[in-house]
C-alpha cells in the first residue's frame, strides 16, 4: 500500500520559518487538513496574531488578516458581524491570548461569537526569546523567571478552556497535545469539530494545543516532545471542556 | 425639506446612516453616548450591527475587522477612551482602511473631567499611535455641520482609504440644533472593495497585513503612505474665512472656540475694529493655504482654543514668521468668553492701529 501524503490545499507552498521540532508546523497542517476536509477554504478568513506564527497569514491559502498582539479575537469579530456567513478563525500563542488578550478572548466567548479559535500553548513567550507566560508551569525557568516560575510573586498559570467553560457562550471547548502520533489524530478530529460546529451556526469554539518551543527550553526536538508530555500533561488535562453536544460531523 | 431639531451626538449617527455606515463597535464614555445609544436603535432598523465591545481596544479592533472585511463602519468615544484607541488606529492607518472615528472631546489629561475641551488636537492631527502616519481630521462648528461633515468623513475615508477623525467637544455633542438632514449626493458603491477579504472564492487569496520584515519594503510602505498624505494636503485643506479680507487682527479658532470667536470678530468689528476669522475645518490636512491667502492685511494672529495652545503650533508654522502669533485658551473644561477675546482684540489692534 502506498501511504501518500499530500500538502493540504489550504496551505501555500511556502516554507515554514519555524525552528527545527517546533509544533506549530504540526498545527498548521492539522488547520489546513479542517479546512480542507470541511470544503470551506474559498469562504474561511483567518486571523494571524503576534508572536512566532505571526506569518500564517502567509501559510494559510485563504483570505488573512493580520491583527495586534492580543487582539485577534475582536478583529475576528468584526469581521464575523460584516460576513456571518464565511468561517473565521484565529491562531493566537498562549502570550498573544492569556496575557495581552485575556479580555478580548473572554468576552469573545461570552457572546458565544460564532468563530473558531485555535490557540497554541507552549509554556512561554517564543517569539520575543522565552519570557514567561500565564501558562507557565509553577518552576519553569524562564528568561524573566530565571529561578523558576515563583507562584507566591507570579502566580498561576491559567487554564484556559477550563475557564471559558464556566461561561454560557461557548459551543466547544477543548485541549489536545500533538506530541505523539496517536494525539496528532485526536488533536486534528477536534480541530475539524471546532470548525464544524461554527459551520453549523453553533458558536463560539476553541482548541487549546499543547506545543513545543525546542529553542527557548532549550531541549532537543525529542526531548521536547518528552518535556511536554511530563510536564504540561499533568497541569494541562486533555479533553473536552465544553460540547454542547450536537451532532455537527 | 424642514429642520429637525436634534443634539448633535444623534446628527452624527443620522448621518452616518445616511452615509451609508451599517457597522458601529463602541463602549460608553460621557459625552458622547447618546451616539451609541442612538445607533443601538437605529441601526438594526437598517439591517446593520450594533455591538458595544468590552471596551475602547476591541471596539477599534472590531472595526479593523469590519473594515478590512469591506463593511462601512464607524465607532466613537471621547478622550480617554480615543487614548486606548490609538494602537488600532496606527493598524487601520497602516492597513488602509477606510473608517470613521468620531471624537466628542472632554477635558484632560487623565481622567480630566467631562466638560468640553479641545485639549486632543496634537493627538488627533499628530498621530497619536505609534509610526509615521495620519488621520483626516474634520472639525465641525454646529449640529448642521456635524451632519454634512460625517457624510464628508466616510466619503474621504473611502476615497482615501484612510481612517477618518470627526473632532467636536462635549458642547457640539451636547448642544441642540436645527438639522436639515438629506442623504449624500455622491453614494460610494456598497460591493465589497477589491482589496476587502471576504474569502477566496474564485480569486487568490488576499492579506490585510501591517508587518513588514524588511527595511526596504517598510520604508518603500512608507514613502507611499507619505505620497498619499501628500494629495490630501493638497486637495482637501478646508476652512471658513469670516470677515477676514480686509481685516488686520485675524483669529484663528475651531469648533466651538470658533463660534465664540465669531461673536468677538463682532463685537469688535462693531467698535470700528478690523478683526476677522478663519476656522479651520480640517484639522489636518491644515488650511495652511488659506490662512496664508489673508495674510496680506493682518498685522496680527490670535489663536483661541480650549486647551493651552496646541493649533498654536500649526498656525505659527503656516504663517512662518510672517506675522506675530498670539494666543488665547481656556482649559480643564472653562469656556472663553467673547468679552476676553475682544479684550484681546483690542490690545492687539491698539498696538497696531489701522495697519
Ligand atoms: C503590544 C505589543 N506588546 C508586545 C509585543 C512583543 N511581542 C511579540 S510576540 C510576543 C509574545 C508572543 O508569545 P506567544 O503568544 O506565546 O506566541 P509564541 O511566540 O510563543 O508562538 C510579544 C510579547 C508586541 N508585538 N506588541
Ligand atoms: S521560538 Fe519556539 S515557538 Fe517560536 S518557532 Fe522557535 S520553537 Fe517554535
Amino acid at each position: 500500500m502506498v501511504n501518500k501524503i499530500t500538502r493540504p490545499v489550504s496551505l501555500t507552498e511556502k516554507p515554514f520559518h519555524y525552528c527545527p521540532g517546533c509544533t506549530h508546523g504540526i498545527i498548521h497542517r492539522l488547520v489546513g487538513e479542517a479546512i480542507d476536509s470541511l470544503d470551506i477554504r474559498e469562504r474561511t478568513i483567518g486571523v494571524a496574531s503576534v508572536g512566532c506564527s505571526v506569518l500564517t497569514y502567509e501559510y494559510f491559502n485563504t483570505d488573512m488578516q493580520q491583527a495586534a498582539h492580543g487582539r485577534a479575537p475582536a478583529v475576528a469579530t468584526g469581521i464575523k458581524r460584516v460576513l456571518p456567513d464565511r468561517i473565521v478563525f484565529t491562531y493566537q500563542g498562549d502570550g498573544d491570548l492569556a496575557a495581552i488578550g485575556t479580555a478580548e478572548i473572554i468576552h469573545a466567548a461570552a457572546r458565544g461569537e460564532n468563530i473558531t479559535v485555535i490557540f497554541i500553548n507552549n509554556a512561554n513567550f517564543g517569539m520575543t526569546g522565552g519570557q514567561m507566560a500565564p501558562t507557565t508551569l509553577p518552576g519553569q525557568i524562564t528568561t524573566t523567571s530565571p529561578a523558576g516560575r515563583n507562584t507566591d510573586t507570579a502566580g498561576y498559570p491559567i487554564r484556559i478552556p477550563e475557564m471559558l467553560a464556566t461561561l454560557t457562550g461557548p459551543a466547544y471547548l477543548s485541549r489536545v497535545s500533538v506530541h505523539s502520533p496517536g494525539q496528532v489524530k485526536k488533536a486534528a478530529r477536534s480541530i475539524e469539530k471546532a470548525f464544524a460546529y461554527q459551520l453549523a451556526g453553533k458558536g463560539f469554539s476553541l482548541v487549546e494545543v499543547l506545543s513545543t518551543c525546542p529553542t527557548n527550553w532549550k531541549l532537543k526536538p525529542e526531548k521536547a516532545l518528552d518535556w511536554l508530555k511530563q510536564n504540561m500533561l499533568p497541569y494541562y488535562p486533555l479533553g473536552e471542556f465544553m460540547d454542547i453536544g450536537e451532532e455537527v460531523l | 425639506m424642514t429642520a429637525k431639531l436634534m443634539k448633535g451626538n444623534t446628527a452624527l449617527g443620522e448621518a452616518a446612516i445616511q452615509a451609508g455606515c451599517r457597522y458601529f463597535f463602541g463602549y460608553p464614555i460621557t459625552p458622547q453616548t447618546e451616539l451609541p445609544e442612538y445607533l443601538a436603535k437605529r441601526l438594526p432598523e437598517t439591517g446593520g450591527v450594533f455591538l458595544q465591545a468590552e471596551s475602547e481596544i476591541a471596539a477599534i479592533n472590531m472595526v479593523y475587522g469590519a473594515a478590512a472585511a469591506g463593511g462601512r463602519v464607524m465607532t466613537s468615544s471621547s478622550s480617554p477612551g480615543i487614548s486606548l484607541k490609538q494602537e488600532g488606529i496606527s493598524y487601520i492607518a497602516a492597513a488602509e482602511l477606510p473608517c470613521v472615528i468620531a471624537n466628542v472631546m472632554r477635558c484632560g489629561p487623565g481622567l480630566g473631567g467631562i466638560q468640553p475641551a479641545q485639549s486632543d488636537y496634537f493627538q488627533a492631527t499628530k498621530g497619536g499611535g505609534h509610526g509615521d502616519y495620519r488621520l483626516i481630521v474634520l472639525a465641525p462648528d454646529s449640529v448642521q455641520e456635524i451632519y454634512d461633515l460625517t457624510l464628508t468623513a466616510f466619503q474621504l475615508a473611502h476615497d482615501y482609504r484612510n481612517p477618518v477623525m470627526l473632532l467636536g467637544d462635549g458642547l457640539l455633542g451636547q448642544m441642540m440644533e436645527p438639522v436639515r438632514t438629506y442623504q449624500p449626493t455622491e453614494t460610494m458603491p456598497t460591493d465589497s472593495p477589491a482589496w476587502a477579504t471576504t474569502g477566496c472564492e474564485g480569486r487568490k487569496k488576499r492579506i490585510v497585513n501591517t508587518l513588514y520584515l524588511d527595511p526596504p519594503k517598510l520604508e518603500e510602505h512608507n514613502c507611499r503612505l507619505q505620497e498619499k498624505y501628500a494629495t490630501i494636503n493638497d486637495r482637501e485643506q478646508r476652512a471658513e474665512a469670516y470677515r477676514a479680507e480686509d481685516a488686520s487682527v485675524i483669529l484663528v479658532a475651531f469648533g466651538m472656540a470658533a463660534r465664540i470667536a465669531k461673536e468677538a470678530v463682532d463685537m469688535a468689528r462693531s467698535k470700528g475694529i478690523k478683526a476677522g476669522l478663519i476656522r479651520p475645518i480640517t484639522l489636518w490636512p491644515f488650511p495652511q493655504r488659506i490662512l496664508q491667502q489673508h495674510l496680506d492685511t493682518a498685522k496680527a494672529l490670535l489663536t483661541v482654543e480650549m486647551n493651552t495652545g496646541q493649533m498654536l503650533e500649526d498656525v505659527k508654522l503656516s504663517v512662518n514668521g510672517e506675522v506675530p502669533v498670539h494666543f488665547y485658551g481656556r482649559s480643564g473644561g472653562m469656556l472663553p468668553s467673547s468679552q476676553a477675546i475682544l479684550e484681546k482684540i483690542v490690545q492687539l489692534w491698539e498696538v497696531q492701529p489701522n495697519g
